[in-house]
């Protein structure tokens, strides 16, 4: 296929296409867009650390004395860690639903999609009850700096992974619906640079808010 | 076989397959379970506080290279996404890495409280 060609087929996803980059754009959009979305969690996480042991009220997130008083951390580190392989183990079923929609496997492609969705659902679903689980445990947005900081960038990394939960079920739809096939497979494609760029989130965020006291 | 079936499969070539990307998915499981015990080293003492921290800042940023590189597929994209997703990486990575020794090093900010 020459350049030319390639230029007018939209849908087409060969190695170098006609554009003043050489890259698709969509694919050069979207990578721009999570450039900027590294940023705002950079501020986000910039912040977390900035202000990371600083809280003066309980709860504090690990085991703590503070006036010869101990005080129990609040995070609770096996769950978080399960809820933290079941995020990765969607990203093995994100590059899985792939692979099937670009061999032309409707069926499985769709699967993965679904089962991608259902895995960020389930995440969502630990970190909603470690939401209620904090809340009842006197942690609020606005009791100490740990709750600002924590709820703000947790919050924000949960409100993403639920647009992607969203993204991959409108997506799953159309690849059930033969919308959706090898040669459109850049639209999955697309869709899973955002849910690998998630997990990606959540490796930084794991280690810097659980693990690292 | 059409022009731009040969193209997609060209492309599917080129990106690693599913057994590696399985592989690489055990490759994450076996390092986040080795973070999840740098912590636990550092729980009950045998790693000292910066000890555990160096280790598992050093398997998260493995984890998020293999991520990257394999999933994002930015090991066999354009060399110009690797660009438009670095500077800015970097850039975050530099924020906050300013204002963690600004604070915590330099500020003498350190916690208010004694972790035990």
């Amino acid at each position: 296929m020459d350049h030319a060609a390639a230029a007018t087929l939209p849908d087409a996803h060969p190695d170098h296409l006609d554009t003043s980059t050489g890259v698709d754009s969509r694919k050069l959009a979207f990578w721009t867009f999570i450039g900027s979305e590294c940023l705002l969690f950079g501020t986000l996480i910039a912040t977390y650390m900035v202000y990371k042991g600083a809280s003066r009220v309980p709860p504090y997130p690990h085991d703590t004395v503070v006036n010869g008083q101990a005080y129990e951390g609040i995070l609770d580190i096996p769950l978080t860690s399960l809820s933290t392989f079941i995020l990765l183990m969607s990203s093995v079923a994100m590059v899985l639903a792939l692979s099937a929609v670009q061999r032309g496997d409707r069926a499985w492609g769709r699967n993965w999609l679904i089962i991608t969705a259902a895995l960020g659902a389930t995440f969502l679903g630990f970190q909603v009850y470690e939401f209620n689980h904090f809340y009842h445990a006197g942690l609020k947005l606005s009791t100490n700096l740990f709750g600002a900081t924590f709820f703000t960038l947790t919050g924000f990394h949960g409100a993403h992974v639920t647009a992607g939960v969203i993204y991959l079920l409108t997506l799953a739809l159309l690849v059930h619906r033969g919308r959706i096939g090898p040669e459109k497979s850049i639209t999955v494609e697309i869709a899973g640079l955002y849910w690998h760029f998630v997990d990606v989130i959540w490796i930084v965020i794991f280690p810097l808010v659980y693990l690292i006291r | 076989m059409t022009s731009e079936t040969h193209e997609v499969e060209h492309d599917i070539h080129d990106h690693p397959t599913n057994r590696t990307y399985i592989l690489i998915g055990i490759v994450l499981t076996v390092l986040t379970l080795l973070e999840i015990g740098g912590y636990v080293l550092e729980e009950n003492g045998t790693f000292a506080p910066g000890t555990a921290a160096l280790v598992i800042s050093v398997l998260s940023a493995a984890k998020f290279i293999l991520v990257v590189m394999f999933y994002m597929h930015l090991k066999f994209d354009s060399r110009v996404f690797t660009g438009v997703f670095l500077f800015p990486a970097a850039l975050a990575t530099l924020a906050i890495a300013a204002l963690f020794v600004l604070y915590h090093v330099l500020g003498q900010q350190g916690n208010t409280y004694k972790l035990i």
